[in-house]
């Protein structure tokens, strides 16, 4: 089933065929194990997929974002873990390629990331303001000779001891207020990583995000010069929502899918006699239905936003209050479904070993509505919506 | 109303609505709010706020954090909506 309208290119289809050959076979082993899922990573860098947003002219694949989200559902729909680590890949990519300006250093830095498919971790929340991203306690502090350094307790770093790069906020400096954010772009080779404790979640275990004192010292060219609170209301938000939401999607959808080959395999056994589950599959069809038209929609809405010249609907509160209302409806949708699966399959859905588990799905999704607070977000959007108008 | 009376009341909102670690009554009008200590949620109650003083709606387009940026950004917001001395 497709259920993402995208141009089928070249990527989509390589994406969808990395999701099927790799991902899928190793998505079980992935979750038991809690380990990334290297195989998959390792193919979409020989598809040079890390460099999928990086425009052609800095030796990237320019691909269209719709297509890269598209890339989020289908590899969603066969390991939730995977998608996640591309998804989140792709979004600090974003924030560098929509606001590189003009600086050397960062284009530089782009056509590394297409030549030697560097994989980029996110450090933005931190010990102290938990999923608040508007606000750092770490500061950059000067180190001498156009050097820069700082220290940040990280409660989640996903794929942090894969990464090459980390994409860190920071506040400025250290007399700077906490909603006077930088970002950062640390190289691993200027990086100490110092585990806080263990990976053992619930869910999106392949992500491998345990906590770590980030410290670096790196020049100052590696800050970048767009304040980030504009990069994160134009790009890093909505970007994440959109992404996120894409693979929750597909990964209701898989749950959908088996479902569905349940419901198939009773039907089979009697034919002639609907089984009882078929009319819960239809209900479920219909739940599904609303996330794939609010993921969408979603979409739909950030492109139209983006093609104006200088993106000014996309800084404004009432974009703001669109792409929270996408994430909040999206992460509550999408366990919501992956459990009513579990109700159509029984219990060979409740066992981890038929092909009809949707015990992964369920866990993955559950991680949706916390990964950024979804009272947090609710609590945002009362603020704004005071003001906003045409929501 | 004059714009130093519009200066003035932009400044009192402030004071009372913004939630800054330091005096308003010391701030430069060109000096940036967000760097002086105003949260996005501050923002909102600073908004409102304004609404009321003056007697206007901030249409959506004007609703980013450029255009509460300063005390002279919101002048130059209300002095669009035809707030201040051409009105
Ligand atoms: C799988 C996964 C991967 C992740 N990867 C990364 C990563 O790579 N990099 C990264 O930076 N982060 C990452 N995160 C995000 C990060 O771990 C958490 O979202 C963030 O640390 C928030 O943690 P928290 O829930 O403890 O804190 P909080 O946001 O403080 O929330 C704690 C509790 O308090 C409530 N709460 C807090 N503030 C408010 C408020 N103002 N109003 C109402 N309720 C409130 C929340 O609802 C929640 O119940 C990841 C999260 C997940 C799930």
């Amino acid at each position: 089933m497709s259920a993402v309208s995208a141009t089928d290119t070249d990527f989509l289809t390589t994406v969808r065929d990395i999701a099927e050959r790799v991902a899928a076979p190793n998505a079980d082993m992935v979750d038991r194990e809690a380990r990334f899922p290297v195989e998959t990573v390792q193919a979409l860098r020989e598809a040079r997929a890390l460099s999928a947003l990086v425009p052609v002219e800095l030796g990237g694949d320019g691909v269209p974002f719709e297509t890269v989200a598209a890339a989020c559902f289908e590899l969603g729909r066969r390991c939730g873990a995977s998608a996640m680590v591309f998804a989140m890949h792709q979004i600090q990519v974003a924030c560098i390629v929509r606001h590189v300006g003009g600086e050397p250093w960062l284009a530089d830095y782009l056509r590394r990331v297409a030549n030697e498919q560097r994989l980029i971790a996110s450090v933005t929340s931190e010990v102290g303001t938990g999923g608040d991203m508007g606000r750092s306690i770490a500061a950059l502090t000067e180190a001498g000779e156009g050097r820069l350094s700082f220290e940040k307790q990280a409660p989640t770093v996903s794929y942090g001891a894969h990464a090459d790069d980390l994409l860190v906020t920071l506040r400025r400096g250290p007399e700077a207020e906490p909603g006077d954010q930088v970002l950062v772009l640390a190289q691993r080779d200027q990086t100490t990583l110092r585990q806080n404790g263990t990976w053992d979640p619930l869910g999106m275990r392949g992500t491998c995000s345990p906590g770590y004192l980030v410290s670096a010292t790196l020049p100052a060219e590696q800050a970048l010069s767009t304040p980030f609170p504009r990069i994160a209301a134009e790009t890093m938000v909505p970007v994440s929502h959109i992404l996120w939401s894409h693979l929750w999607l597909g990964i209701a959808t898989d749950a959908f899918d088996r479902a569905r080959e349940f419901v198939r395999a009773a039907a089979k056994r009697n034919p002639g006699e609907p089984p009882p589950a078929a009319l819960r599959l239809s209900q479920l069809l219909s739940e599904l239905g609303l996330l794939r038209a609010e993921v969408r929609a979603g979409l739909t809405d950030f492109l139209e936003m983006s093609a104006e010249p200088g993106r000014p609907r996309l800084s404004t509160m009432t974009a703001a209050v669109r792409f929270n209302s996408l994430k909040i409806a999206a992460s509550e949708q999408a366990p919501r479904i992956c459990q009513a699966a579990l109700g159509v399959c029984g219990i060979v859905g409740f066992k981890n070993d038929t092909p009809f588990s949707v015990g992964r799905h369920l866990r993955d999704t559950m991680s949706a509505s916390l990964m950024i607070a979804n009272e947090r977000i609710h609590q945002t959007n009362a603020g704004l919506l005071l003001i906003a108008k045409e929501v | 109303m004059s714009d130093a009376t519009v200066i003035e009341q932009i400044r009192n909102v402030i004071a009372e609505h913004a939630r800054l670690p330091g005096e308003a009554a010391d701030l430069p009008a060109g000096a940036s709010l967000y760097e002086a200590g105003m949260t996005s949620h501050a923002s909102v109650s600073v908004m409102l706020a304004l609404e009321d003083a003056f007697d206007v709606e901030f249409p959506d387009r004007m609703l980013t954090r450029e255009v509460f940026e300063s005390i002279d950004a919101i002048a130059a917001a209300l002095s669009e909506l035809a707030v201040g001395s051409s009105a």
